[in-house]
């Protein structure tokens, strides 16, 4: 395009970067400035506060279970979804748009959902009663049956976060000529090899990027938390929650950011290292 | 090696009937072209043969054995796709062994077969490489030392010279005629060029709407083509066909007379462009001249002949302006009958 | 002999096949489909033991009485002018950058994406926490304008990668021709490059809007009186009863669903897009 006037860029893209400052440098600056201050002297006190508290140890083993749980079977079931819609011919749009619909659902909905099933009352125990296996209403969310919980938690964040996944995968998958399939196969890949030698390799820059988008999000996760087991279930950002509106404490609310956006930069970063995207190596 | 037998295969996709009942025989080691325009089935038919889409009814024998049910694999053939389909995330060397990896053959045979298949194709330089650093010609190449590695009975080709340019589209044509003769592989080539067709083939198989309209040689096909459609697809320019009256069994063309094997009282002269000879007008067949076009090594003449319209080629030598009327002498041996109900062509007499 | 078994195995394999679809279409329809339930049976149905999974004793009535408590239509309302405000925004500054990198070649152009990107490897709902001092300072705590400001952070990267690759889904030649006739740039982009991206840009909007209704800790933190859905959700949740929880989680699910099923076909368009 014509160089005449090159300030023309600069200008499309300077009210976007003058916005990210002011709302995305800026408080990251100061969440971390808080996170190491008090009373505006560099110091460590939030970071012992945090890591002296009850619940810290907690809310962080937590947060990495549940992530190390539902990431992976996450992305296992997204393959397979993907894998499955790329074998059918008719219907495949609408079977599409009902995976895709948690896509729309926030955690906090996705944990009243499941809190309908799962509560006392709920549907899990009306079946498990119906088959005989319990004899009365059985509590699966409270502190005392924290295997339950967790997995309560797990299941609904699988049951909202897998779409994301899966759209990306599909997209991905979308992009791979038939005929790299189609070729293998001739020259005998079975479909086991064809998917791992051919297809896995050809998507992984949407794996990449599938992964470091939900990894992200599960270490941000909250609401399905709270929803389902209250304070229960210590997560990191709840902690953050709570630091920040019911002790008003913003520093140590601030430490909790800052330690869970090193967490996630970190996960980013393994990501980025331990799946390489090597555009010369594409279609 | 093997021989094809291809015994009336027919493929609907829903109401569509994209193969009308299409039977081929093709012998060992030879090199046979699915020619046809878009659309007509022939790449339908290749990926029959080759068990990716699965035929609605026939059978298909690949050295005597009916391959319909096998997965691609156990047909003991290969292929070389349209858009190459060499994969982007392995070297040039391990894009070539594939087919040796999946049957397991051992690291000096792959070794071995690699070497020999990019010594054929001259990609010995590139085999450390990625594909995406290669040409459209390279990447060819090694679409098709892939193919050779395995030694494969049956070698299809889709249309495997459409995506290069032109130069380099005949310089391809030129050397995949070498080492397939060289490797003298049973070929089935899908092309709707013409060119290619006639070039590289034994045989041609004409396809037209979901049926083979002719099967021949090169020259047969050419000269002799069995129905308007094959006449008016190959060659270029395309056949004439002029509608002629005939009388006892005769057609007279101005100081010519032609016995002709029709019944009825008109028939179609098929005339390729190139056969005609100058003559003095009303010696021949006139054409009105519409336009005269030199191309270099011929004339090509653009008008009616019979008020019917026509294109004739004439030697560069010659000058006709345009509106001029030239007479045109006729090659007996070189002309087609065909019958103006069925467009079908009377065979030729012995 | 050998082709009947075979055919008994593929029509297993079929079988296998779409058991496992319909399997995974009822792991997604089923849970929503009982939560409608809860919703829809009010404190009866939400006590009732054992459950049926039939819809007996169904009726709007709860939901509706749901929606008259205090404060439930206001957050409601609050909401959607948080989202429209992060729709506005986030186009508005994210469209013109998505035209940049699209159309131009300019010195910087990798460090912008890379800002761009960046923002993906944070959890940006935390930068809620110190923009509340900051967020008081200006007047802006406590208001819709607020959570709108801050929702956009989330969906203003989205927005600039996506708008590119629908921008360059225009051919330029298009831009280059109606330049040729005469047509101003800003004239040859509303009048060409526009209309052509209007159901990419459309796709774009919604996605902002879902992003911006389903956020709760960013509102959660920021508001006090003026929640949006999901924050007075969220305070009001241990104190409410079962049913009002249900009703409020189906609340939250129609728009969104309904808005992700009118832009279902742009869906895998843009994540292949923005998944590069």
């Amino acid at each position: 395009m014509t160089q005449n006037r090159p300030w023309i860029p600069y200008a499309l893209i300077l009210p976007s970067v003058v916005f990210l400052c002011l709302l995305f440098v800026v408080p990251l600056v100061q969440t971390i400035w808080l996170a190491i201050s008090e009373n505006g002297v560099p110091s460590l006190a939030n970071m012992r506060t945090m890591a002296g508290d009850l619940n810290f140890g907690r809310s962080l083993i937590n947060t990495f279970l549940l992530t190390l749980a539902v990431v992976p079977i996450q992305i296992i079931m997204a393959l397979t979804m993907g894998s499955m819609v790329s074998k059918m011919g008719g219907g495949r749009e609408t079977i599409l748009w009902i995976w895709t619909i948690p896509l729309g659902i926030s955690d906090l909905a996705a944990g009243m959902v499941w809190l309908s099933i799962l509560q006392n009352t709920g549907y899990l125990n009306s079946i498990l009663f119906g088959m005989g296996i319990i004899e009365r209403q059985t509590a699966w969310l409270t502190y005392q049956t924290p295997v339950a919980l967790f997995i309560g938690i797990a299941i609904a964040e699988i049951w909202r976060g897998t779409a994301i996944v899966m759209i990306i995968i599909v997209a991905g998958l979308n992009q791979v000529p038939k005929e790299f399939k189609e070729a293998a196969e001739i020259f005998g890949a079975s479909q086991w090899t064809r998917f791992t030698r051919i297809t896995l390799p050809l998507i992984r820059p949407a794996l990449q990027s599938a992964l470091i988008l939900r990894t992200v999000l599960a270490f941000e996760v909250f609401a399905v938390v709270y929803t389902l087991g209250g304070r229960n279930f210590p997560v990191l950002v709840g902690e953050a929650y709570n630091w920040q509106n019911q002790n008003q404490n913003y520093g140590v609310a601030a430490a909790y950011a800052v330690l869970i956006m090193v967490i996630s930069l970190a996960a980013t970063l393994v990501y980025l290292k331990a799946i390489k995207v090597d555009p010369e190596r594409l279609p | 090696m093997a021989n094809i037998v291809i015994d009336n295969i027919k493929k609907s996709f829903g109401a569509f009937q994209a193969l009308k009942g299409v039977s081929l025989t093709i012998n060992d080691g030879e090199f046979v072209s699915l020619l046809g325009p878009s659309g007509c089935g022939k790449t339908t038919l290749l990926r029959i043969i080759a068990g990716l889409e699965t035929a609605t009814s026939g059978d298909i024998r690949i050295g005597e054995r009916s391959v319909i049910g096998l997965p691609p694999k156990d047909r003991g053939l290969a292929m070389v796709f349209q858009n190459y389909a060499v994969f982007p995330h392995m070297t040039v060397f391990e894009n070539v062994a594939f087919g040796l990896r999946m049957q397991k053959a051992d690291e000096a045979r792959v070794k071995k077969q690699v070497e020999k298949a990019a010594g054929l194709l001259h990609i010995e330089p590139y085999l450390d490489r990625y594909p995406n650093k290669l040409s459209g010609g390279q990447r060819q190449r090694v679409a098709v030392a892939r193919a050779l590695a395995v030694e494969p009975g049956v070698l299809l080709m889709d249309e495997p010279l459409s995506n290069l340019d032109a130069l380099l589209r005949l310089e391809m044509r030129t050397e995949l005629k070498t080492v397939l003769q060289e490797a003298g592989t049973t070929t089935i080539y899908v092309t709707h060029d013409q060119t290619e067709a006639m070039g590289l083939s034994d045989r041609i198989a004409v396809v037209h709407d979901g049926r083979i309209e002719q099967v021949g040689t090169p020259v047969e096909v050419y000269n002799h083509p069995a129905t308007r459609f094959v006449g008016s697809f190959i060659g270029n320019p395309p056949m004439n066909f002029i509608t002629m009256p005939v009388n006892n069994g005769q057609v007279a063309v101005g100081a010519q007379t032609f016995a002709v094997p029709a019944k009825g009282s008109e028939i179609v002269l098929g005339l390729r462009g190139e056969t005609v000879e100058r003559t003095s007008t009303g010696q021949g067949l006139d054409i009105q001249v519409r336009v005269a076009e030199p191309m270099g090594p011929h004339l090509l003449l653009t008008g009616s002949i019979l008020g019917q319209p026509a294109r004739v080629i004439l030697p560069a030598t010659e000058a006709v302006k345009n509106g001029e009327i030239v007479g045109l002498k006729l090659d007996a041996s070189r002309l087609t009958w065909l019958s103006p109900e069925s467009g079908v062509s009377y065979p030729v007499a012995a | 002999m050998s082709t009947v078994s075979k055919t008994g195995f593929i029509s297993a394999r079929r079988f296998l096949f779409w058991s496992g679809i319909v399997a995974l279409c009822a792991w997604v329809l089923v849970p929503i489909y009982l939560v409608t339930l809860g919703a829809l049976g009010g404190r009866t149905g939400a006590y009732q033991w054992p459950k049926t999974f039939l819809p007996t004793n169904v009726s709007l009535q709860p939901f509706i009485l749901f929606l008259k408590t205090e404060g439930v239509l206001q957050s409601f309302l609050n909401s959607l002018g948080a989202a429209g405000i992060t729709v506005a925004l986030s186009l508005a500054l994210g469209a013109p950058a998505g035209y940049a990198l699209a159309r131009y070649n300019f010195r910087g152009k990798d460090s912008y994406r890379l800002l761009v990107l960046l923002t993906r490897a944070f959890p940006l709902a935390i930068l809620a926490l110190p923009l509340t001092i900051s967020y008081i300072r200006f007047g802006l705590y406590d208001t819709v304008l607020g959570v709108g400001l801050i929702h956009t952070v989330l969906a203003l990267p989205f927005a600039a990668l996506v708008t590119q690759g629908i921008f360059l889904g225009v051919p330029r030649e298009l831009e280059e021709a109606a330049w040729v006739f005469g047509c101003t740039r800003i004239q040859a982009f509303f009048k060409i490059v526009a209309p052509l991206a209007l159901p990419g840009l459309v796709a774009t909007a919604v996605f902002a809007f879902v992003i911006s209704w389903n956020e709760v800790f960013a509102a959660s933190v920021l508001t006090v009186r003026e929640r949006t859905l999901t924050a007075y959700l969220l305070t009001v949740l241990s104190e409410s009863p079962m049913h009002y929880r249900f009703a409020g989680g189906l609340l939250l699910i129609l728009p969104s669903v309904v808005f992700i099923f009118a832009v279902r076909r742009y869906l895998f368009a843009i994540w292949g897009v923005s998944s590069k």
